[in-house]
């Protein structure tokens, strides 16, 4: 596809903004994206911040007489006070607890930005993540401890119960030591 | 000062090295990163904040042996002079944005510079490891081993379900960024460039020209690196980019090849005349000499030009930007200034090579 702005290069940026209630499609090549200061993939200038927020603004409320006349609900970190409305703005989080607290808006954000994934896939720190595996095991073991006990399988079950419980200890002990 | 004494007190000990594929891949780049658990991110934390944070990674890092990269050194980026962090981001050791726009930033830095650890950057961390030639997988294991070592003292901003938390929505989860530079000069010769990058962009990576704006990559060396670093492991990131990259690196060589039967004589032609031009010229842009530079670095890879090496095209692409020229001259230059010298400095390497 031609970038829209030149027709000339191939257009390497693809983004929807919501203006005014409407859908807008945008294609662009690195140049002229670089040239209106909105976007250098892969670097950290500002530029990308500005794109990003279009891309966040999908969420702002469509202008319907309902909405107009019921005031949303802002989210704001009670962490470091910013509010959704800054976060796309300026396309960046203020703090840890920002994810937390835009949680329920961000799976659509994640996977426009990350090839359609919005869950981590890579490394755990060893330290904090440790815990962090062994909860997820266990959660998975309940499963399992589940389906042997609906099954009438109860050896198993009683194996899994073992492990649920080692692994329950392993926790104490982390957080002992 | 020498120039010889110079150069080799100015180029990062890690470009002395020729890495694997050497003649294309210049340069492969891993980076991590990472925020502390619980504090503001850089752009929402005061500057009081912000200097404990430099204060205590000083205390837990600089000056601690580290068993690969050794001791660390803690720049703070207020205590230096303009210039002097001019340098560092022609050294690909910082970035412009933590040079002039951080309220409190500072960088710890190994002493081959193939390490550099940014803080207060974008993110409280960037784990930057620089390697010679392509080696991603490399890159990738040591930025690993930094990581953990810092994560013995630090606890990280970490989230079961969204891995790693940056301020930028574009880097959370892996917080990876692998790249590598490279020098496609053939590729652009034979116009095959247009062909390939759009099929680059599906795959989730980008490429970009550096040294120049506009649409051309200047001195046909363009960056490659991942886009997406949320839902793939570390590993299968770099993996996806090294299996791209080493394509490249086939269509690249298959270029040359043709270029050498098919138009030998123009190819000479080009090599020698811009040979020529860094040999004697008085004056120079740096557009014209990053041109004219990659024509004579594939002139040495053919085996034209038999009496360089191959390093000089990365070493002079550093040493003749702003910063480097206003350092070996020890003032401010104006760009008439500077085109003058960087001419000469050319030329002198140029001279230095063929006595040695
Ligand atoms: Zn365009
Ligand atoms: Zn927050």
């Amino acid at each position: 596809m031609l970038c829209q702005e030149c027709k000339q290069r191939q257009a390497t940026l693809h983004f929807t903004k919501i203006i005014n209630g409407e859908k807008t499609e945008f294609h662009i090549c690195d140049v002229c994206a670089k040239e209106k200061g909105e976007f250098i993939p892969g670097s950290n200038s500002f530029s990308i911040h500005q794109l990003l927020s279009g891309l966040l603004d999908i969420d702002q409320p469509v202008s319907t007489s309902e909405t107009e006349t019921v005031p949303k609900k802002e989210l704001r970190c009670d962490k470091c006070g910013m509010t959704y409305q800054q976060f796309a703005e300026i396309g960046r989080f203020g703090c840890p607890n920002c994810y937390k607290t835009f949680t329920e808006k961000l799976d659509p954000i994640f996977r426009r930005i990350h090839s359609g994934n919005s869950y981590h896939g890579g490394k755990f720190p060893k330290r904090v993540g440790k815990d962090l595996h062994i909860h997820k095991e266990i959660e998975q073991l309940k499963y399992q401890l589940q389906q042997y006990v609906s099954r009438e399988e109860f050896e198993q079950a009683a194996v899994i119960r073992d492990k649920i419980r080692s692994l329950e200890k392993s926790l104490e002990d982390n957080k002992e030591g | 000062m020498s120039l010889e004494n110079f150069i080799s007190k100015a180029i990062s000990p890690w470009m002395k090295n020729e890495g694997p594929d050497f003649d294309i891949v210049l340069s492969s780049r891993v980076r991590l990163a990472r925020n502390i658990s619980d504090t503001p991110f850089p752009i929402a934390a005061s500057k009081n904040t912000l200097e404990e944070i430099i204060a205590l990674t000083g205390s837990k890092f600089s000056r601690k042996a580290h068993r690969k990269f050794g001791e660390l050194e803690l720049l703070k980026m207020d205590a230096m002079k303009q210039n002097e962090k001019r340098v560092l981001v022609e050294k690909h050791l910082i970035s412009p944005n933590l040079s002039d726009e951080s309220k409190a930033g500072a960088v710890l830095l190994s002493e081959d510079e193939s390490l550099s650890i940014m803080i207060n950057e974008e993110d409280h961390f960037r784990i930057q490891v620089l390697l010679s030639g392509f080696q991603l997988t490399e890159g990738l294991k040591y930025a690993n081993e930094i990581d953990d070592w810092l994560e013995e003292k630090i606890d990280f901003a970490f989230d079961e379900k969204r891995g790693y938390l940056t301020s930028c929505p574009t880097n959370v989860g892996t917080g990876l960024r692998a790249s590598v530079m490279m020098h496609l000069p053939a590729l652009v010769i034979t116009r095959q460039m247009n062909r390939i990058l759009p099929a680059i962009n599906q795959l989730g990576l980008v490429v970009r020209g550096i040294y120049g704006e506009g649409s051309e990559a200047l001195g046909n060396v363009f960056q490659v690196s991942n886009q997406m670093t949320l839902g793939k492991s570390e590993e299968d990131i770099v993996n996806d980019l090294r299996s791209v990259v080493y394509q490249l690196i086939q269509q690249e060589r298959a270029a040359r090849e043709l270029l050498m039967q098919q138009s030998r004589l123009q190819i000479e032609d080009r090599v020698y005349r811009s040979y020529g031009i860094l040999s004697y010229s008085r004056t120079m842009e740096s557009k014209e000499a990053t041109q004219r530079l990659s024509d004579v670095r594939l002139g040495i890879d053919l085996g034209l030009i038999d009496d360089l090496n191959g390093k000089i095209l990365n070493e002079l692409m550093i040493l003749t930007q702003p910063g480097f020229l206003q350092q070996y001259a020890g003032e401010i230059l104006s760009p008439e200034q500077r085109d003058q010298r960087r001419a000469a400095l050319i030329r002198e390497r140029l001279k230095l090579e063929k006595k040695a």
